[in-house]
């Protein structure tokens, strides 16, 4: 019985994904209604239940793809992969307003040089300020405040250890799963409620995922102006880490 | 035909994808620099062009909207496979690295917007001049 569950299960990967989210997200969405009266939307308690059973599955298999290493849901990795993800990235852009993006344009591109420099200066200051003084370890940490990709593309340039890319690639991944959560909650508070905002949002940001789920929990249709930048971001964090940035801290210590 | 619309967009995903992979090659950089933002301007600019609207109106256009619907979805299934075990693993540098830059960015979002509507206004008067 458990056998013939199986082979159809995983056989069919991806389209039990499909079911499997859509039945969470019906849910979710009957939980924001009943229990938070729509206060909480129903798509952040949807990711946030995504984050909870990928933190369940990544300590019951003690595998790195969340729920996606159980075999019967590995079409949940398919679905939420990087393909269909940025695939249903560009397909929000429909409709998107060419005006709105040109207004928001020059405060965009600040954003995203001023979204990098920053997160790399605060990861960098908690480095020292938890003793690091080596140049290659406090940057690669900065480079993982940026994002999990910029971190391990920088360390891997400067020589860091690896135990101090795990570390960077953490740095990021807690700030990518802050982000999808704390978006919500904090839009009310930064004006985060038109184009204009949500460009200087993705830049700040620069984390995709957690941009584009923050985003989706936020108002899905600010979702188009906010990963326009943040897809920048990554680009941009893996271009001044290894080297401007490098040098600087290089520098100081 | 609904296959044109999901066409346009997959043409828009590949050509900004390869160019995103291009100028990373060209900075010396490990990354695809913007390609989906790339792709992105490229489907903007077909819905707002004449030339495309077969591939835009009516049942393409469908084609297009139902992967825009499925973001949701998509995002909640790209939750579900983080490595969130890993984040928390991470230890308290991580965690407190990662929850400052947040912190600082969020912070960070009202003074840079007002940059962006001042330039605005200031653009809105002088059109509205003569």
């Amino acid at each position: 019985m458990m056998e013939l569950l199986e082979t159809v299960f995983v056989r069919n990967n991806l389209v039990v994904a499909f079911a499997v989210v859509g039945v969470t997200i019906w849910l979710s969405y009957l939980l924001a209604n009943k229990l938070t009266a729509g206060r909480i939307h129903g798509s952040a308690i949807a990711i946030a239940v995504g984050l909870l059973a990928a933190w369940y599955g990544g300590v019951a298999t003690g595998g790195s793809r969340g729920v996606a290493d159980f075999a019967l849901l590995s079409g949940i990795g398919l679905m939420g992969g990087g393909m269909m993800r940025d695939f249903a990235i560009v397909a929000t852009a429909f409709g998107a307003q060419l005006s709105e993006l040109k207004k928001a344009g020059l405060a965009g591109v600040i954003s995203i040089f001023a979204g990098v420099i920053v997160s790399f200066v605060v990861g960098a200051a908690v480095a020292v300020a938890f003793g690091y003084t080596d140049p290659t370890e406090i940057t690669t940490i900065g480079a993982g405040a940026v994002t999990y990709i910029v971190g391990p593309v920088t360390g891997e340039a400067i020589g860091a250890s690896d135990a101090m890319i795990t570390l960077s690639v953490a740095a990021g991944l807690v700030k990518s799963i802050l982000v999808m959560i704390g978006t919500p909650l904090v839009a009310r508070f930064i004006g985060l409620n038109n184009p204009q905002s949500a460009m200087v949002f993705g830049g700040l940001m620069g984390t995709t995922s957690g941009v584009a789920a923050g985003l989706a929990a936020t108002d899905p249709k600010l979702v188009p102006y906010g990963a326009m930048t943040a897809t920048f971001y990554t680009g941009v964090g893996c271009l001044l880490g290894p080297s401007i940035l490098f040098f600087v801290v290089d520098g100081m210590f | 035909m609904i296959i044109y619309g999901v066409a346009l967009l997959s043409a828009c995903l590949v050509a900004g994808m390869l160019i995103g992979e291009g100028l990373g090659i060209v900075l010396g950089v490990e990354a695809n620099v913007g390609g989906v933002g790339i792709a992105m301007l490229f489907l903007v600019l077909a819905c707002n062009s004449d030339r495309f609207t077969a591939l835009t109106e009516g049942a393409a256009g469908s084609g297009v909207k139902f992967w825009s619907a499925m973001y949701i979805p998509i995002v909640v299934a790209m939750a579900a496979q983080q490595n969130v075990a890993a984040a928390i693993d991470g230890g308290v540098l991580a965690i407190t690295a990662g929850v400052a830059a947040v912190a600082v960015s969020f912070a960070l979002v009202p003074a840079l917007s007002k940059i962006g509507t001042d330039t605005e206004s200031a653009e809105d008067k002088e059109e509205s001049a003569p």
